[in-house]
Protein backbone atom coordinates (compact mmCIF):
# COMPACT_ATOMS: atom_id res chain seq x y z
CA UNK A 1 0.00 0.00 0.00
CA UNK A 2 2.40 2.38 1.23
CA UNK A 3 5.10 2.11 -2.10
CA UNK A 4 6.12 5.47 -3.23
CA UNK A 5 7.82 5.68 -6.28
CA UNK A 6 10.67 7.45 -7.87
CA UNK A 7 11.24 8.21 -10.71
CA UNK A 8 14.66 5.89 -11.48
CA UNK A 9 17.37 8.89 -12.76
CA UNK A 10 17.95 9.02 -16.01
CA UNK A 11 21.13 10.41 -17.58
CA UNK A 12 21.14 14.33 -18.78
CA UNK A 13 18.54 15.43 -16.50
CA UNK A 14 20.51 14.35 -13.19
CA UNK A 15 22.11 18.19 -12.69
CA UNK A 16 18.70 19.48 -13.34
CA UNK A 17 16.89 16.63 -10.92
CA UNK A 18 19.93 17.70 -8.29
CA UNK A 19 18.93 21.16 -8.47
CA UNK A 20 15.09 20.66 -8.05
CA UNK A 21 15.89 17.83 -5.26
CA UNK A 22 18.16 21.26 -3.36
CA UNK A 23 15.16 23.24 -4.07
CA UNK A 24 12.47 20.98 -2.16
CA UNK A 25 14.72 20.27 0.90
CA UNK A 26 15.38 24.01 1.28
CA UNK A 27 11.19 24.61 1.04
CA UNK A 28 11.02 21.48 3.50
CA UNK A 29 13.06 23.37 6.00
CA UNK A 30 11.68 26.92 5.68
CA UNK A 31 8.06 25.72 6.46
CA UNK A 32 9.02 23.82 9.44
CA UNK A 33 10.62 27.14 10.68
CA UNK A 34 7.33 28.39 9.67
CA UNK A 35 5.55 25.41 12.01
CA UNK A 36 7.93 24.96 14.73
CA UNK A 37 8.90 28.26 15.40
CA UNK A 38 5.82 29.95 16.77
CA UNK A 39 5.97 26.62 19.58
CA UNK A 40 8.99 27.48 20.11
CA UNK A 41 8.47 30.89 21.01
CA UNK A 42 6.20 29.68 23.11
CA UNK A 43 8.16 27.38 25.00
CA UNK A 44 11.47 29.74 25.55
CA UNK A 45 8.61 32.52 26.32
CA UNK A 46 7.68 30.32 29.03
CA UNK A 47 10.73 30.80 30.94
CA UNK A 48 11.20 34.34 30.92
CA UNK A 49 10.31 37.46 32.37
CA UNK A 50 8.23 39.36 30.72
CA UNK A 51 10.14 42.31 30.36
CA UNK A 52 12.35 39.82 28.44
CA UNK A 53 10.34 38.45 26.54
CA UNK A 54 9.45 42.53 24.74
CA UNK A 55 13.29 42.95 24.73
CA UNK A 56 14.26 39.46 22.89
CA UNK A 57 11.33 40.29 20.31
CA UNK A 58 13.31 41.71 17.80
CA UNK A 59 16.13 39.08 17.24
CA UNK A 60 16.72 35.23 17.30
CA UNK A 61 17.02 35.68 21.19
CA UNK A 62 13.13 35.48 20.89
CA UNK A 63 13.57 31.72 19.88
CA UNK A 64 16.33 30.77 22.39
CA UNK A 65 16.27 30.22 25.97
CA UNK A 66 19.16 32.87 27.46
CA UNK A 67 19.43 35.31 29.47
CA UNK A 68 16.99 35.71 32.66
CA UNK A 69 15.76 31.77 32.54
CA UNK A 70 14.01 30.65 35.06
CA UNK A 71 10.81 28.69 36.40
CA UNK A 72 9.49 31.65 37.79
CA UNK A 73 6.41 31.74 35.43
CA UNK A 74 5.45 28.10 36.42
CA UNK A 75 5.49 28.56 39.86
CA UNK A 76 3.48 31.57 39.46
CA UNK A 77 0.73 29.66 37.49
CA UNK A 78 0.83 27.03 40.94
CA UNK A 79 0.05 29.64 43.03
CA UNK A 80 -2.92 31.44 40.66
CA UNK A 81 -4.98 28.41 39.76
CA UNK A 82 -5.35 25.33 41.01
CA UNK A 83 -3.52 23.37 38.47
CA UNK A 84 -3.20 20.16 40.01
CA UNK A 85 -7.17 20.05 40.13
CA UNK A 86 -7.61 21.00 36.58
CA UNK A 87 -5.16 18.62 35.46
CA UNK A 88 -6.17 15.81 37.22
CA UNK A 89 -9.82 16.78 36.15
CA UNK A 90 -8.79 16.73 32.58
CA UNK A 91 -6.98 13.15 32.85
CA UNK A 92 -10.22 11.65 34.12
CA UNK A 93 -12.54 13.34 31.84
CA UNK A 94 -10.47 12.09 28.96
CA UNK A 95 -9.53 8.94 30.14
CA UNK A 96 -12.93 8.00 31.26
CA UNK A 97 -14.46 9.20 27.77
CA UNK A 98 -11.89 7.48 25.64
CA UNK A 99 -12.65 4.25 27.50
CA UNK A 100 -16.44 4.24 27.61
CA UNK A 101 -16.15 5.38 24.01
CA UNK A 102 -14.23 1.98 23.00
CA UNK A 103 -16.51 0.05 24.99
CA UNK A 104 -19.84 1.62 23.48
CA UNK A 105 -18.37 2.12 20.10
CA UNK A 106 -17.32 -1.00 19.50
CA UNK A 107 -20.10 -3.48 20.95
CA UNK A 108 -22.37 -1.13 18.18
CA UNK A 109 -20.56 -1.92 15.78
CA UNK A 110 -20.01 -5.39 16.86
CA UNK A 111 -23.43 -5.69 16.42
CA UNK A 112 -23.62 -4.08 13.19
CA UNK A 113 -20.95 -5.57 11.89
CA UNK A 114 -20.91 -9.26 12.92
CA UNK A 115 -24.50 -10.05 14.00
CA UNK A 116 -27.88 -10.48 11.89
CA UNK A 117 -30.93 -8.45 12.91
CA UNK A 118 -33.90 -6.71 11.73
CA UNK A 119 -33.44 -3.10 11.00
CA UNK A 120 -29.66 -3.24 11.65
CA UNK A 121 -29.10 -1.41 7.96
CA UNK A 122 -31.53 0.99 9.23
CA UNK A 123 -29.83 1.84 12.43
CA UNK A 124 -26.35 1.98 10.56
CA UNK A 125 -28.04 4.84 7.85
CA UNK A 126 -28.97 6.76 11.14
CA UNK A 127 -25.94 6.66 13.25
CA UNK A 128 -23.98 7.33 9.59
CA UNK A 129 -25.91 10.45 9.17
CA UNK A 130 -25.50 11.90 11.91
CA UNK A 131 -22.05 12.29 10.89
CA UNK A 132 -22.87 15.48 9.47
CA UNK A 133 -24.11 17.67 12.18
CA UNK A 134 -21.36 19.64 13.81
CA UNK A 135 -21.74 19.47 17.57
CA UNK A 136 -21.54 23.57 17.27
CA UNK A 137 -25.45 23.39 16.11
CA UNK A 138 -26.27 20.85 19.07
CA UNK A 139 -24.34 23.18 21.69
CA UNK A 140 -26.79 25.07 22.84
CA UNK A 141 -30.59 23.15 22.99
CA UNK A 142 -28.12 20.27 24.22
CA UNK A 143 -27.20 22.88 27.52
CA UNK A 144 -30.99 23.51 27.76
CA UNK A 145 -31.54 19.72 27.45
CA UNK A 146 -28.05 18.54 30.31
CA UNK A 147 -30.11 20.94 32.14
CA UNK A 148 -33.20 18.61 32.62
CA UNK A 149 -31.99 14.95 32.89
CA UNK A 150 -31.99 13.08 36.14
CA UNK A 151 -28.83 11.87 37.71
CA UNK A 152 -28.51 8.98 40.57
CA UNK A 153 -26.06 11.10 43.36
CA UNK A 154 -25.05 9.89 46.80
CA UNK A 155 -26.42 11.90 49.27
CA UNK A 156 -24.46 9.96 52.59
CA UNK A 157 -25.52 6.70 52.43
CA UNK A 158 -28.62 7.58 50.46
CA UNK A 159 -28.58 7.43 46.51
CA UNK A 160 -30.68 10.09 45.62
CA UNK A 161 -32.29 11.66 42.58
CA UNK A 162 -31.60 15.01 41.38
CA UNK A 163 -32.20 16.99 38.01
CA UNK A 164 -29.95 18.81 36.29
CA UNK A 165 -26.72 17.75 34.98
CA UNK A 166 -25.04 21.22 34.43
CA UNK A 167 -22.26 21.70 36.65
CA UNK A 168 -20.91 18.20 36.80
CA UNK A 169 -18.48 15.38 36.07
CA UNK A 170 -20.95 13.51 33.67
CA UNK A 171 -21.93 16.25 31.81
CA UNK A 172 -18.23 16.38 30.40
CA UNK A 173 -18.07 12.91 29.79
CA UNK A 174 -21.76 11.28 28.96
CA UNK A 175 -22.74 13.37 26.14
CA UNK A 176 -19.65 12.63 24.08
CA UNK A 177 -19.10 8.55 24.87
CA UNK A 178 -20.86 7.53 21.68
CA UNK A 179 -19.67 8.42 18.91
CA UNK A 180 -20.87 7.87 15.21
CA UNK A 181 -17.15 8.07 13.84
CA UNK A 182 -16.18 5.71 16.59
CA UNK A 183 -18.96 3.31 15.66
CA UNK A 184 -18.16 3.73 11.85
CA UNK A 185 -14.15 3.20 12.38
CA UNK A 186 -15.01 0.24 13.97
CA UNK A 187 -17.65 -1.14 11.53
CA UNK A 188 -15.23 -0.64 8.68
CA UNK A 189 -12.33 -2.42 10.35
CA UNK A 190 -14.56 -5.61 12.35
CA UNK A 191 -15.93 -6.00 8.59
CA UNK A 192 -12.77 -6.73 7.25
CA UNK A 193 -11.89 -9.55 10.15
CA UNK A 194 -13.02 -12.92 8.32
CA UNK A 195 -16.09 -14.21 9.37
CA UNK A 196 -15.02 -17.93 9.29
CA UNK A 197 -13.59 -17.39 12.75
CA UNK A 198 -17.22 -16.27 14.35
CA UNK A 199 -17.82 -19.62 12.76
CA UNK A 200 -15.66 -21.33 14.69
CA UNK A 201 -15.70 -20.10 18.07
CA UNK A 202 -19.28 -20.67 18.00
CA UNK A 203 -18.52 -24.22 16.89
CA UNK A 204 -16.28 -24.46 20.01
CA UNK A 205 -19.64 -23.12 22.37
CA UNK A 206 -18.72 -19.60 22.25
CA UNK A 207 -21.39 -16.88 22.75
CA UNK A 208 -21.53 -13.38 21.16
CA UNK A 209 -20.01 -11.55 24.03
CA UNK A 210 -17.04 -13.92 23.92
CA UNK A 211 -16.43 -13.45 19.99
CA UNK A 212 -15.83 -10.14 21.00
CA UNK A 213 -13.77 -10.17 23.71
CA UNK A 214 -12.07 -13.02 22.97
CA UNK A 215 -12.20 -12.95 19.03
CA UNK A 216 -12.98 -9.99 16.85
CA UNK A 217 -11.12 -7.20 19.83
CA UNK A 218 -7.96 -8.89 20.24
CA UNK A 219 -7.69 -8.33 16.06
CA UNK A 220 -8.71 -4.67 16.13
CA UNK A 221 -5.56 -3.18 17.38
CA UNK A 222 -5.40 -0.31 15.08
CA UNK A 223 -8.72 0.56 15.22
CA UNK A 224 -8.35 0.79 19.20
CA UNK A 225 -5.62 2.86 18.67
CA UNK A 226 -7.32 5.06 16.00
CA UNK A 227 -10.74 5.30 18.24
CA UNK A 228 -8.95 6.01 21.15
CA UNK A 229 -6.64 8.72 19.84
CA UNK A 230 -9.46 10.49 17.95
CA UNK A 231 -11.39 11.06 21.12
CA UNK A 232 -8.90 11.76 23.11
CA UNK A 233 -7.54 14.56 21.30
CA UNK A 234 -11.21 16.54 21.18
CA UNK A 235 -11.88 15.67 25.08
CA UNK A 236 -8.48 17.34 26.52
CA UNK A 237 -8.51 19.95 24.10
CA UNK A 238 -12.93 20.85 24.77
CA UNK A 239 -13.45 24.29 25.98
CA UNK A 240 -17.18 25.66 24.46
CA UNK A 241 -19.08 22.67 25.89
CA UNK A 242 -16.82 22.89 29.75
CA UNK A 243 -17.23 26.96 29.21
CA UNK A 244 -21.06 26.24 29.08
CA UNK A 245 -21.74 23.70 31.58
CA UNK A 246 -19.30 24.10 33.95
CA UNK A 247 -19.61 26.83 36.64
CA UNK A 248 -17.16 25.64 39.93
CA UNK A 249 -13.47 25.76 39.82
CA UNK A 250 -12.93 22.20 41.53
CA UNK A 251 -14.90 20.64 38.38
CA UNK A 252 -12.82 22.72 35.72
CA UNK A 253 -10.79 21.30 33.38
CA UNK A 254 -7.15 22.69 32.17
CA UNK A 255 -8.38 24.57 28.77
CA UNK A 256 -10.81 26.82 30.88
CA UNK A 257 -8.07 27.54 33.09
CA UNK A 258 -7.14 29.65 30.59
CA UNK A 259 -9.11 32.36 31.36
CA UNK A 260 -7.98 33.30 35.23
CA UNK A 261 -4.91 34.41 33.29
CA UNK A 262 -6.83 36.79 31.39
CA UNK A 263 -7.74 39.12 34.13
CA UNK A 264 -6.42 42.90 34.43
CA UNK A 265 -2.86 42.96 33.30
CA UNK A 266 -1.90 39.77 31.50
CA UNK A 267 1.47 38.58 32.07
CA UNK A 268 2.14 37.02 28.83
CA UNK A 269 5.19 34.78 30.82
CA UNK A 270 2.40 33.32 32.47
CA UNK A 271 0.39 32.74 29.98
CA UNK A 272 2.91 31.32 27.68
CA UNK A 273 3.67 28.85 30.72
CA UNK A 274 0.35 27.55 31.68
CA UNK A 275 -0.22 27.15 27.67
CA UNK A 276 2.96 24.94 28.02
CA UNK A 277 1.89 23.17 30.52
CA UNK A 278 -1.15 22.07 28.96
CA UNK A 279 0.62 21.38 25.78
CA UNK A 280 3.76 19.60 26.82
CA UNK A 281 1.69 16.42 28.16
CA UNK A 282 -0.20 16.03 25.04
CA UNK A 283 3.06 16.71 22.82
CA UNK A 284 5.15 14.12 24.55
CA UNK A 285 2.09 11.71 24.12
CA UNK A 286 2.22 12.50 20.34
CA UNK A 287 5.68 12.29 19.97
CA UNK A 288 5.56 8.84 21.96
CA UNK A 289 3.20 7.30 19.83
CA UNK A 290 3.82 9.39 16.58
CA UNK A 291 3.66 6.55 14.30
CA UNK A 292 -0.52 5.70 15.74
CA UNK A 293 -1.11 9.22 15.78
CA UNK A 294 -0.48 10.02 12.15
CA UNK A 295 -1.64 6.48 10.97
CA UNK A 296 -5.16 6.86 12.73
CA UNK A 297 -5.89 10.95 11.14
CA UNK A 298 -4.31 8.50 7.88
CA UNK A 299 -7.02 5.83 8.51
CA UNK A 300 -10.12 8.55 8.94
CA UNK A 301 -9.33 9.85 5.78
CA UNK A 302 -9.74 6.97 3.58
CA UNK A 303 -13.88 6.66 3.54
CA UNK A 304 -15.33 6.62 -0.07
CA UNK B 1 -25.50 -4.66 21.61
CA UNK B 2 -25.81 -1.37 19.87
CA UNK B 3 -28.42 -0.67 21.89
CA UNK B 4 -25.97 2.06 24.17
CA UNK B 5 -24.58 3.29 22.00
CA UNK B 6 -27.94 4.01 19.73
CA UNK B 7 -29.21 5.48 22.90
CA UNK B 8 -26.92 7.64 24.04
CA UNK B 9 -26.56 9.15 20.27
CA UNK B 10 -30.53 9.33 20.53
CA UNK B 11 -30.42 10.82 23.76
CA UNK B 12 -27.26 13.67 23.14
CA UNK B 13 -27.52 14.04 19.36
CA UNK B 14 -30.90 13.17 18.12
CA UNK B 15 -32.91 15.14 20.75
CA UNK B 16 -30.81 17.89 20.45
CA UNK B 17 -31.70 18.60 17.18
CA UNK B 18 -35.13 18.30 17.38
CA UNK B 19 -35.24 20.19 20.10
CA UNK B 20 -33.39 22.77 17.94
CA UNK B 21 -36.65 22.85 16.14
CA UNK B 22 -38.85 23.14 18.84
CA UNK B 23 -36.87 25.79 21.00
CA UNK B 24 -36.65 27.62 18.00
CA UNK B 25 -39.98 28.58 18.07
CA UNK B 26 -40.15 29.91 21.40
CA UNK B 27 -39.27 32.24 24.44
CA UNK B 28 -37.07 29.79 26.09
CA UNK B 29 -34.74 30.76 28.65
CA UNK B 30 -31.74 28.68 30.16
CA UNK B 31 -32.47 29.73 33.59
CA UNK B 32 -36.28 31.26 33.63
CA UNK B 33 -39.01 30.51 36.74
CA UNK B 34 -41.55 30.90 33.54
CA UNK B 35 -42.00 28.08 31.18
CA UNK B 36 -41.44 28.53 27.87
CA UNK B 37 -44.14 29.68 25.65
CA UNK B 38 -44.58 29.26 21.59
CA UNK B 39 -43.42 32.58 19.74
CA UNK B 40 -43.70 31.54 15.95
CA UNK B 41 -41.70 32.87 13.48
CA UNK B 42 -41.07 36.10 16.21
CA UNK B 43 -36.99 34.52 16.79
CA UNK B 44 -36.79 34.34 12.91
CA UNK B 45 -37.99 37.98 12.38
CA UNK B 46 -35.80 39.23 14.77
CA UNK B 47 -32.62 37.59 13.59
CA UNK B 48 -33.27 38.58 10.11
CA UNK B 49 -33.45 42.19 10.78
CA UNK B 50 -30.28 42.13 13.02
CA UNK B 51 -27.69 43.22 11.45
CA UNK B 52 -25.35 41.56 13.50
CA UNK B 53 -26.55 38.00 12.42
CA UNK B 54 -25.77 39.44 8.99
CA UNK B 55 -22.82 40.48 9.59
CA UNK B 56 -21.54 37.25 11.31
CA UNK B 57 -23.26 35.03 7.90
CA UNK B 58 -21.23 37.36 5.65
CA UNK B 59 -17.60 36.90 8.00
CA UNK B 60 -18.37 33.38 8.13
CA UNK B 61 -18.53 32.94 4.33
CA UNK B 62 -15.88 34.62 4.10
CA UNK B 63 -13.78 32.83 6.18
CA UNK B 64 -14.93 29.39 4.57
CA UNK B 65 -14.34 31.01 1.03
CA UNK B 66 -10.68 31.74 1.71
CA UNK B 67 -9.75 28.77 3.85
CA UNK B 68 -11.07 25.96 2.00
CA UNK B 69 -9.06 26.16 -1.02
CA UNK B 70 -6.35 27.54 0.64
CA UNK B 71 -5.80 25.02 3.40
CA UNK B 72 -6.91 22.44 0.79
CA UNK B 73 -4.10 23.52 -1.68
CA UNK B 74 -1.43 24.07 0.67
CA UNK B 75 -1.66 20.66 2.77
CA UNK B 76 -1.84 18.92 -0.76
CA UNK B 77 1.82 20.95 -1.83
CA UNK B 78 3.09 19.76 1.74
CA UNK B 79 2.18 15.87 1.00
CA UNK B 80 3.73 16.00 -1.91
CA UNK B 81 6.59 17.27 -0.13
CA UNK B 82 6.64 14.84 2.58
CA UNK B 83 5.79 11.92 0.10
CA UNK B 84 8.88 10.88 -0.99
CA UNK B 85 11.70 8.02 0.42
CA UNK B 86 14.86 10.82 1.52
CA UNK B 87 16.00 10.89 4.70
CA UNK B 88 14.23 13.07 7.40
CA UNK B 89 10.62 12.60 5.61
CA UNK B 90 9.11 11.34 9.04
CA UNK B 91 10.70 14.48 10.59
CA UNK B 92 8.95 16.64 8.10
CA UNK B 93 5.66 15.10 9.14
CA UNK B 94 6.05 15.18 12.29
CA UNK B 95 6.60 18.79 12.48
CA UNK B 96 3.94 19.78 10.01
CA UNK B 97 1.65 18.11 12.16
CA UNK B 98 2.55 19.48 15.61
CA UNK B 99 0.28 22.18 15.39
CA UNK B 100 -2.76 19.60 14.79
CA UNK B 101 -1.77 18.04 18.24
CA UNK B 102 -1.72 21.74 19.99
CA UNK B 103 -5.12 22.71 20.92
CA UNK B 104 -6.88 25.83 19.37
CA UNK B 105 -7.11 27.78 22.69
CA UNK B 106 -3.54 27.68 23.19
CA UNK B 107 -2.81 27.85 19.60
CA UNK B 108 -4.79 31.20 19.54
CA UNK B 109 -3.54 32.31 22.75
CA UNK B 110 -0.24 32.34 21.39
CA UNK B 111 -1.01 33.88 18.00
CA UNK B 112 -2.44 36.72 19.79
CA UNK B 113 0.75 37.51 21.68
CA UNK B 114 2.26 37.21 18.01
CA UNK B 115 0.12 39.36 16.32
CA UNK B 116 -0.14 42.56 19.30
CA UNK B 117 0.96 46.10 18.30
CA UNK B 118 3.84 45.21 20.35
CA UNK B 119 4.01 41.71 19.58
CA UNK B 120 6.46 38.91 17.64
CA UNK B 121 5.19 39.61 14.32
CA UNK B 122 5.49 43.30 14.10
CA UNK B 123 8.78 42.99 15.58
CA UNK B 124 10.28 40.52 12.97
CA UNK B 125 8.47 42.93 9.69
CA UNK B 126 10.28 46.26 11.38
CA UNK B 127 13.89 43.91 12.08
CA UNK B 128 13.86 43.77 8.33
CA UNK B 129 12.20 46.90 7.40
CA UNK B 130 13.07 49.56 9.98
CA UNK B 131 10.17 52.31 8.25
CA UNK B 132 7.32 50.16 8.63
CA UNK B 133 4.21 51.61 11.41
CA UNK B 134 3.52 48.46 13.05
CA UNK B 135 0.28 46.81 12.64
CA UNK B 136 -2.49 45.85 15.61
CA UNK B 137 -3.54 42.87 13.76
CA UNK B 138 -6.16 41.71 15.19
CA UNK B 139 -7.71 45.89 16.68
CA UNK B 140 -8.39 46.94 12.97
CA UNK B 141 -11.47 45.85 10.97
CA UNK B 142 -9.58 45.42 7.87
CA UNK B 143 -6.74 42.68 9.20
CA UNK B 144 -8.77 40.60 12.05
CA UNK B 145 -10.02 37.89 9.99
CA UNK B 146 -7.33 37.85 7.38
CA UNK B 147 -4.97 37.33 10.33
CA UNK B 148 -7.02 34.70 11.84
CA UNK B 149 -7.77 33.31 8.90
CA UNK B 150 -3.36 32.75 8.18
CA UNK B 151 -3.63 31.46 12.00
CA UNK B 152 -6.27 28.41 11.35
CA UNK B 153 -4.72 27.49 8.00
CA UNK B 154 -1.72 27.05 10.20
CA UNK B 155 -3.07 25.16 12.84
CA UNK B 156 -5.51 22.83 11.08
CA UNK B 157 -3.38 22.32 7.20
CA UNK B 158 -0.81 19.44 9.25
CA UNK B 159 -4.07 17.22 9.57
CA UNK B 160 -4.99 17.41 5.69
CA UNK B 161 -1.47 17.01 4.89
CA UNK B 162 -1.59 13.60 6.44
CA UNK B 163 -4.93 12.66 4.69
CA UNK B 164 -3.66 13.86 1.33
CA UNK B 165 -0.84 11.58 1.86
CA UNK B 166 -2.90 8.28 2.89
CA UNK B 167 -4.85 8.92 -0.64
CA UNK B 168 -1.36 9.77 -2.34
CA UNK B 169 0.08 6.22 -0.74
CA UNK B 170 -2.96 4.48 -2.47
CA UNK B 171 -2.40 4.81 -5.81
CA UNK B 172 -0.37 1.82 -7.55
CA UNK B 173 2.95 2.08 -8.24
CA UNK B 174 2.47 0.70 -11.81
CA UNK B 175 0.67 3.22 -12.72
CA UNK B 176 3.35 6.20 -12.53
CA UNK B 177 5.72 3.20 -14.32
CA UNK B 178 3.38 3.53 -17.31
CA UNK B 179 3.59 7.25 -17.08
CA UNK B 180 7.06 7.20 -17.10
CA UNK B 181 7.10 4.90 -20.01
CA UNK B 182 4.42 7.78 -21.60
CA UNK B 183 6.82 10.19 -20.13
CA UNK B 184 4.40 12.03 -17.96
CA UNK B 185 7.02 13.70 -15.58
CA UNK B 186 6.49 16.85 -13.50
CA UNK B 187 3.57 18.57 -13.81
CA UNK B 188 1.75 16.44 -16.45
CA UNK B 189 2.45 13.00 -14.43
CA UNK B 190 0.56 15.27 -11.43
CA UNK B 191 -2.32 16.39 -14.19
CA UNK B 192 -2.94 12.74 -15.49
CA UNK B 193 -1.82 10.49 -13.02
CA UNK B 194 -1.90 12.13 -9.22
CA UNK B 195 -4.98 14.14 -9.66
CA UNK B 196 -7.45 11.67 -10.85
CA UNK B 197 -6.56 8.99 -8.37
CA UNK B 198 -7.19 11.50 -5.78
CA UNK B 199 -11.03 12.03 -5.95
CA UNK B 200 -12.16 10.42 -2.91
CA UNK B 201 -9.37 11.88 -0.73
CA UNK B 202 -10.26 15.18 -2.53
CA UNK B 203 -14.60 14.62 -1.72
CA UNK B 204 -13.50 13.72 2.26
CA UNK B 205 -11.35 16.78 2.08
CA UNK B 206 -13.06 19.22 1.20
CA UNK B 207 -16.41 18.52 3.15
CA UNK B 208 -14.13 18.07 6.72
CA UNK B 209 -12.41 21.76 6.03
CA UNK B 210 -15.67 23.12 4.86
CA UNK B 211 -17.91 21.85 7.68
CA UNK B 212 -15.00 23.14 10.12
CA UNK B 213 -14.56 26.50 8.57
CA UNK B 214 -18.41 27.38 9.08
CA UNK B 215 -18.14 26.32 12.18
CA UNK B 216 -15.84 28.75 13.40
CA UNK B 217 -15.86 29.45 17.11
CA UNK B 218 -12.47 28.88 19.43
CA UNK B 219 -10.95 31.48 17.37
CA UNK B 220 -13.31 34.14 18.28
CA UNK B 221 -13.93 33.83 21.62
CA UNK B 222 -9.79 33.82 22.58
CA UNK B 223 -8.41 36.39 20.15
CA UNK B 224 -11.19 39.08 18.99
CA UNK B 225 -14.81 38.07 20.93
CA UNK B 226 -16.08 39.18 17.48
CA UNK B 227 -14.92 42.41 17.30
CA UNK B 228 -13.73 44.85 16.05
CA UNK B 229 -16.94 46.38 14.95
CA UNK B 230 -18.21 42.96 14.52
CA UNK B 231 -15.88 42.11 11.83
CA UNK B 232 -15.01 38.78 12.90
CA UNK B 233 -18.54 37.71 14.49
CA UNK B 234 -19.43 34.46 12.72
CA UNK B 235 -22.93 32.33 12.96
CA UNK B 236 -21.69 29.90 15.75
CA UNK B 237 -19.95 32.72 17.69
CA UNK B 238 -23.35 34.77 17.78
CA UNK B 239 -24.97 31.89 18.68
CA UNK B 240 -22.83 30.78 21.81
CA UNK B 241 -23.12 34.90 22.88
CA UNK B 242 -26.63 34.38 22.77
CA UNK B 243 -27.21 31.37 24.09
CA UNK B 244 -24.76 31.21 27.24
CA UNK B 245 -23.96 35.24 28.12
CA UNK B 246 -27.06 36.28 27.42
CA UNK B 247 -29.30 33.13 28.42
CA UNK B 248 -31.36 33.30 25.52
CA UNK B 249 -32.04 29.42 24.58
CA UNK B 250 -34.42 30.07 22.27
CA UNK B 251 -33.10 32.96 20.04
CA UNK B 252 -29.69 30.91 20.09
CA UNK B 253 -31.79 27.45 18.89
CA UNK B 254 -33.23 29.37 15.87
CA UNK B 255 -29.44 30.40 14.89
CA UNK B 256 -28.44 27.22 15.30
CA UNK B 257 -31.12 26.05 13.17
CA UNK B 258 -30.00 28.58 10.11
CA UNK B 259 -26.78 27.18 10.64
CA UNK B 260 -27.58 23.51 10.63
CA UNK B 261 -29.26 24.49 7.48
CA UNK B 262 -26.70 26.18 6.03
CA UNK B 263 -24.05 23.50 6.67
CA UNK B 264 -26.59 21.08 5.72
CA UNK B 265 -26.96 22.64 1.87
CA UNK B 266 -23.34 23.77 1.27
CA UNK B 267 -22.36 19.90 2.27
CA UNK B 268 -25.30 18.81 -0.22
CA UNK B 269 -24.05 21.47 -3.25
CA UNK B 270 -20.83 19.81 -2.16
CA UNK B 271 -21.47 16.60 -2.62
CA UNK B 272 -23.69 16.85 -5.61
CA UNK B 273 -20.59 18.59 -7.48
CA UNK B 274 -17.61 16.16 -6.07
CA UNK B 275 -19.82 13.10 -7.12
CA UNK B 276 -18.51 10.67 -9.12
CA UNK B 277 -19.45 10.78 -12.44
CA UNK B 278 -19.46 6.86 -14.01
Amino acid sequence: MSTVVENPPRAGRSAHRRRAGWLVQTGRILLALLFAGPLLFLFVSSLKPDLQIFADLRSWRAFVPLGHVSFANYSAVFARVPFARFLMNSIGISVLTVVLGLLVNSLAAFALARLQWRGKQLVLTGIIATLILPFETLALPLVWWVNKLPWLTMNGFHLQLTTGWLDTYQVQIIPFVANAFSVYLFYQYFTSIPKELDEAARMDGAGWFRIYRNVVMPLSGPAIATVAILTFLPAWNSYLWPLMVVQSEELRPVMIGIQYFFQLNVSWGQVMAYASMITLPVLALFLAFQKAFIGSIASSGVKG
Amino acid sequence: MAGPAVALLILFIVVPVMLAFVLAFTNARLISPRPATFVGLHNFANLFSDPVFWASLRNTFYFAVVVVPIQAGLALVLALLVNAKVRGTNFFRTVYFVPVVTSMVVVSLLWRFLYQKDGLLNALISAVHPSYAPIDWLNDPRTAMPAIIVMSIWQAVGFHMIIWLSGLQTIPAELYEAGDLDGAVGWKRFRYITWPSLLATRTFILITITIAALSLFTQISVMTQGGPLDSTTTVVYMAVRTGYQQLATGYASAISLVFFVLVLIVSGVQRFLTREKD
